[in-house]
């Protein structure tokens, strides 16, 4: 588990061949999207889903987006995979959206009472 | 600009307005709290992934932006004015943080750039921040001891160097401009380019020379 495997990375990718790529794999725009991308392959390793089960869910929240007026240009494109993964874990009944927002909001607080350049880390006084 | 000087006696970071993340950052962060908690991930196998693809996030413009600087003195001059707006003026480079301040290293003074987490690297120019730079180790010892840190990256400066450390800030992030290095008279923006190197952008090591890309395939 502490090494990813680049065959499960590349799985991933043509199975859900809209992945952002460039010859050698995923490609990010920001840190974030990376972190995105790995908590979801690591939910994979566990045996939570399926690929193609991930594609058709994210998918559908792309087609919800665009519906919505989303211009698709490739850079929004994480924005669908988050939203893609806050829905499967409460499809699979690993959470919900609530205890997803209460985690949010002690995120913020967290983040809102650290100075600058110290870690930011959750506590218990985050959960108000 | 005065405010935002930090040298290296100076311990004090910005503590006005706290630290700051984005909405979709809040949201990442939600989900690896709740599913490690729950014990669905394990966050070294998150940093794992992530560090294999360390090299594949951000645009990583960096060296294009100082071989700019070493071709252009009025681009270079922009760039030591506000480096936020001349790298955006650059056209293909997508957003950079507020504040981007780019140092010049000179033969009088060294510049060293430290930060402490994410955050305040600026990965859009110089990709995700390698692992060293983000342990307590270096953060501590490049303020307390810089020559010591460049030594162990195999720089050793003239005595006479001053060296510079900047302490970034949650409104400003550094970029060093490194010194061109001699016998590259006359070589294109394209090719200077292929000499800087994420550290010299750091601060803790020096453009290649052309000897050492001679040897490499380009």
């Amino acid at each position: 588990m502490s090494k990813i495997d680049p065959a499960a990375a590349r799985r991933a990718t043509e199975s859900v061949p809209s992945i952002p790529c460039d010859a050698e794999g995923p490609v990010f725009r920001e840190p974030w999207e990376a972190q995105a991308f790995a908590l979801t392959l690591s939910l994979y390793d566990r045996g939570l889903f399926q690929w193609p089960e991930w594609a058709a869910i994210l998918g559908d929240e792309i087609k919800k987006a665009q519906a919505a007026g989303d211009p698709d240009t490739g850079e929004t494109y994480y924005r669908h995979w988050l939203a893609a993964l806050e829905r499967i874990v409460a499809e699979k009944g690993v959470t919900d959206a609530g205890t997803l927002r209460k985690y949010f909001d002690a995120w913020d607080h967290a983040a809102d009472r650290t100075p600058h350049g110290m870690p930011i880390e959750l506590k218990p006084e985050d959960f108000r | 600009m005065a405010g935002h000087d930090h040298d290296h006696d100076h311990h004090d970071h910005d503590h006005e307005h706290g630290s700051e993340l984005s909405e979709t950052q809040l949201r990442v962060r939600a989900l690896e709290t709740v599913l490690t908690e729950k014990g669905y991930i394990d966050p070294a196998a998150l940093d794992a992934i992530i560090e294999a693809y360390e090299t594949k996030i951000g645009p990583r413009n960096g060296s294009v932006v100082v071989a700019r600087a070493w071709t252009d003195p009025a681009f270079k001059k922009a760039l030591l004015e506000d480096a936020t707006k001349a790298v955006a003026s650059m056209g293909h480079m997508s957003r950079v943080g507020d504040h981007l301040v780019a140092v010049e290293n000179t033969s009088q003074r060294h510049n060293m750039i430290v930060c402490t987490l994410c955050s305040c690297y600026p990965w859009e120019v110089l990709g995700l921040p390698p692992v060293w730079y983000k342990s307590a180790p270096y953060r501590s010892r490049a303020v307390k001891d810089p020559r010591g840190v460049l030594n162990d990256f195999g720089i050793a400066l003239p005595k006479d160097t001053e060296v510079r450390v900047w302490d970034s800030t949650a409104e400003t992030r550094f970029i060093v401009l490194p010194m061109r290095p001699a016998g590259t008279e006359g070589w294109s923006e394209e090719k200077l380019a292929d000499l800087v190197t994420r550290d010299s952008m750091i601060g803790t090591g020096l453009p290649l020379n052309p000897a050492q890309t001679d040897s490499k395939v380009k």
